[in-house]
């Protein structure tokens, strides 16, 4: 990508990332290893400087401010101007700031009218001996179980494809019938995504001719030998504490008992005692207050998870991870990069008063059906929710967020949903023909997924392989082709389907879906 | 395929798992006592087929799915009576894998909890519990399956008590049924998701002697409902510490979906991601290391019919050392589907396993030597062959260090391991 930033752009990016340094834990690390280089006894007073320095890259210390300097340019969107308006640096298109606006309407008037329906407040103090009950079960919460029948999720993804399909241009001119570009899809948004060409060079890591982790196809290549090279690898990418050498590594695929390593690598995670102490105070704040989110979160888990043969020994855990990480607030903070605007509510009586209100959930997340699968699949890499929490929230910050809110990010779910049809239209144009004409369009099966991040739907260390691709390219974009090489893979069989539900079960069972190799084929040998 | 010859069936089980098998592959039903070539039986029927006062004489194309005497491992007092006979054997033998370490333990064959048999051991086990007075053991009933007859006990007291109870007359022998074995209670299981588990692992036998054994890749682990708890108030809460399906099944928490069963697929993927990859596959190689010494154990006690081959149930404890200890075996494992994917591997199971012990396309033939091809392997891996291992032991001593390792064998890492195992 052409970078145009302006000298005086960089200026403020630096001075904005030297500000968030400052704040950060590494920062007083820095001090205190810093402090340790001084008091060397053999430094001359001429050369503390240099000498200072010299002991923080010897030491390692540099290497970790490379690191957070480099995840923090990461995260930093690099289209912001810093004159445009708040509104515009979360999303600059008029049409799809109101879409967002009505769509956060709608999902709070569900809310609010659960409420009144089922006369729960959405949030009470809990009294001190509740408090207690619910600490002496909280590694066990599966157990008793609440009743929920009353509970319904607040959306689900169809609810929201929905809202999607429905969104126009209204500066586009839709009255030419015959324009060339027509899309056979239901996405009408005319948003920018990459051509076939432009994803090959993109992802050519992936080509063929490459060996991959995670691929055991090649009988001519001792398979054997190229995984032990991998592990050995893994390890010096390790040892090295280099991120974006992490993130070059996981481009071929990272080996399962290496990946929750190299993912905090990649994610610039430590989980350090304050961390530690930090998860303690949410933990605290999920004993002291009962919110209506809570039991929304728990119908999901006990609607997705529970049921899931390969997700349910990890009921209690989830709610572990996903009660606390409601009362997050940090979350915020990535509403400032989004359409989307943390739902408020007030003090009983100061309705309107934007001094008496708060943000609900504090995290401002309202999780939709299925929320609970991010959080699952982790569960295959980290043992104890606390480390699960870090890394989910890590992932959930970076390219979660963008996947339930309405917005032209390339990111964002509305791109990857045009991308999916894009491609798939240009690499199978009879398949999607077909399939149209049976009334039976592929993002109405793909959508799911797509929202999901395939969480749940393919097997667990499949889910974690594509998700590697993720973190190493640092997009969602894989998300989408890999959709659309699934229609690409069952070709055979939706070509002979004649209505929806047919076409439905030909894909209702995914989970036999090796990841890799069929991004490959689908890439680059079509 | 001549299609001359359909090949007859009989079983005695009417589940759907085994003859939707057998009727997709055209086979004819005929009853167990016609000129059958295949007979999925009950052990009831294998023992009455094997009896001496049986006149029926199996030709060369015929095949049984029990060995007569299976009960040798399956039995649980038996199975611990040739296990302890096989490591005393070795050690006879000054072989090496009957290594015992400064406190007396087998150092390579500890893979099964100390366990006695009662009333017999009664004064042995006292003595034992003296040592570790706080320990909790499990008391089995020896001819019970399906976690029937079982409890937990962690007081002598407890015991006497049960003894005086259960005595109705002191002055006849105990029969099988009412001997009962008491193991050293694996209170340290390892658990994920704070629950409990333990395996059941498919191997199929096909021949003791030489020893020729698959394992079936598409185990399971099964989980307890209610979170694992080793304080000794919730000794008599099965539900905690038992995972037999028969009983998780009456649990209030049972789930239809899933029915407490995780793929060992699942099992390996979450080890390998929160432990590393070395310890899962030092995991894996000591439960096959444990399956093929369990079976050595008993291979020259076992009547080696030609016409039998046998596919047991193992269950396997690991603890939270990723140490793997062998509970049991079962000659018949269920073939019940509790779920939908519980039937597709049961399916494949029975399918794989007719794949291996007939030769694809033919009539059994009891002379045919029991090497399938590769192919015909499916979901088995080779877990053991003696015949391969022995010249196997020969063409490293011909080749010196050059080993030779048949790709995509799993025996090959056993062999491996058993010849280092016996250098040493």
């Amino acid at each position: 990508m052409e970078d145009q930033r302006t000298p005086a752009d960089v200026a403020r990016l630096i001075s904005k990332t030297v500000d968030q340094l400052k704040q950060s834990h590494l920062h007083t690390q820095l001090q205190k290893a810093a402090e340790v280089e001084v008091g060397r006894a053999a430094i001359r007073v001429s050369d503390v400087k240099t000498e200072v320095v010299k002991g923080l890259i010897n030491s390692g210390w540099e290497r970790k401010l490379r690191n957070m300097v480099y995840q923090h340019m990461q995260k930093e969107s690099p289209t912001k101007h810093h004159l445009a308006p708040a509104e515009h640096n979360k999303e600059p298109l008029t049409y799809l700031r109101k879409a967002q606006v009505n769509w956060e309407k709608r999902i709070l008037k569900s809310l609010n009218s659960m409420c009144t329906e089922l006369g729960v407040p959405l949030a009470r103090r809990r009294p001190e001996k509740e408090q207690r009950e619910v600490l002496v079960k909280w590694s066990e919460l599966g157990t008793d179980e609440p009743d929920l029948s009353a509970f319904r999720p607040v959306y689900a993804p169809k609810d929201f494809l929905d809202v999607l399909v429905s969104l126009k241009n209204p500066n586009m001119n839709t009255a030419d019938d015959a324009n060339v570009f027509a899309m056979w899809g239901i996405m009408q948004v005319p948003l920018q995504v990459k051509n076939l060409q432009q994803l090959r060079l993109e992802y050519s890591d992936l080509t063929i001719n490459q060996c991959q982790t995670g691929v055991e196809d090649s009988a001519e290549i001792n398979m054997d030998q190229f995984q032990q090279d991998r592990i050995k690898l893994a390890k010096k990418v390790l040892a090295s504490d280099h991120c974006p050498l992490a993130q070059e590594f996981a481009k071929k695929g990272i080996p399962q008992g290496y990946r929750a390593e190299l993912w905090q690598l990649i994610l610039g995670l430590h989980f350090s005692d304050e961390d530690a102490l930090y998860y303690e105070h949410l933990k605290a704040y999920v004993l002291e207050h009962d919110l209506l989110v809570d039991s929304l979160i728990y119908k999901d888990v006990k609607l997705t998870a529970t049921n899931d043969d390969q997700y349910f020994v990890f009921e209690d855990v989830l709610y572990q991870v996903l009660l606390p990480f409601s009362r997050d607030t940090s979350i915020l903070r990535c509403f400032e990069q989004s359409s989307a605007t943390p739902a408020k509510s007030y003090i009983r009586g100061r309705l309107g008063d934007n001094d008496f209100a708060v943000m609900y959930p504090p995290s401002g997340v309202i999780p939709f059906h299925g929320f609970t699968m991010y959080v699952a699949t982790l569960c295959y890499l980290y043992n104890d929710p606390v480390s699960i929490y870090f890394v989910f929230r890590e992932l959930y910050t970076r390219y979660f967020f963008r996947l339930h809110a309405i917005s032209s990010h390339p990111e964002g779910i509305v791109s990857l949903c045009v991308l999916f049809e894009k491609t798939l239209q240009a690499v199978e144009p009879q398949l999607f023909f077909h399939l149209k004409q049976i009334g039976c369009q592929p993002l109405r099966i793909a959508f799911r997924w797509l929202i999901r991040a395939f969480a749940g739907y393919l097997a667990s260390d499949q889910v974690l392989s594509l998700w590697d691709k993720v973190l190493a390219y640092d997009s969602v974009e894989i998300i989408a082709i890999l959709a659309a090489a699934i229609f690409s893979y069952r070709k055979t069989n939706l070509l002979q389907v004649k209505n929806l539900q047919a076409a439905e079960a030909v894909m209702v069972d995914v989970t036999t879906i090796s990841v890799v190799p069929l991004l490959q084929m689908f890439l680059f040998t079509k | 395929m001549s299609g001359k010859k359909v090949l007859k069936y009989a079983c005695d089980l009417d589940k759907s798992v085994t003859v939707t098998n057998f009727e997709r592959r055209g086979w004819t039903c005929v009853g167990n006592d016609e000129d059958w070539n295949f007979y999925w039986a009950t052990v009831q029927s294998v023992r009455n087929l094997f009896s001496v006062d049986n006149s029926y004489r199996m030709t060369d194309d015929q095949v049984v799915n029990h060995f007569p005497n299976h009960y040798e491992l399956t039995r649980k007092d038996l199975m611990v009576k040739n296990i302890k006979r096989f490591r005393r054997d070795l050690e006879k033998e000054g072989n090496p894998l009957a290594e015992k370490d400064e406190t007396g333990r087998y150092i390579h064959l500890d893979f099964i909890p100390v366990t006695f048999m009662l009333p017999a051991d009664y004064n042995l086990f006292v003595e034992e519990f003296r040592k570790n007075p706080s320990s909790t053991w499990i008391m089995k009933p020896c001819g019970k399956a399906r976690g029937i007859g079982i409890f937990l006990i962690n007081k002598l007291s407890q015991l006497k008590k049960w003894s005086r109870d259960s005595k109705t007359n002191t002055f006849t022998a105990p029969s099988a049924k009412d001997t009962y074995v008491i193991s050293r209670y694996i209170d340290n299981p390892l658990l994920i998701g704070g629950k409990k588990f333990d395996l059941r692992l498919y191997v199929l036998v096909t021949s003791y002697r030489p020893l020729k054994c698959y394992m079936f890749r598409l185990g399971f682990c099964r989980f307890c409902t209610v979170k694992y708890n080793a304080s000794t108030t919730e000794l008599d809460n099965m539900f905690v510490h038992l995972t037999n399906v028969s009983i998780q099944k009456h649990g209030d928490d049972y789930n239809q979906v899933h029915g407490g069963k995780w793929t060992v697929h699942n099992l390996k993927v979450f080890l390998e991601g929160t432990r590393g990859k070395e310890v899962t596959d030092k995991l894996f190689d000591d439960m096959h290391w444990c399956i093929v010494n369990s079976l050595k154990a008993v291979s020259g006690v076992i009547a080696n019919d030609r016409h039998c081959f046998e596919v047991y149930g193992y269950d396997i404890i690991i603890d939270d050392n990723l140490k793997p200890w062998l509970i049991e075996v079962n000659a018949s494992p269920s073939l019940t589907s509790t779920t939908s994917s519980d039937r597709i591997m049961k399916y494949k199971m029975i399918n794989d396993t007719i794949n291996v012990v007939i030769p694809p396309g033919e009539l059994p033939d009891v002379r045919w030597n029991k090497v399938p091809a590769k192919e015909s392997l499916g979901n088995y891996d080779l877990l053991y062959d003696e015949d391969l291992a022995q010249t196997d032991i020969l063409a490293q001593d011909v080749k010196g260090r050059l080993t030779t390792t048949i790709p995509g064998s799993r025996a090959g890492k056993d062999r491996q391991r058993l010849a280092q195992a016996t250098w040493k």
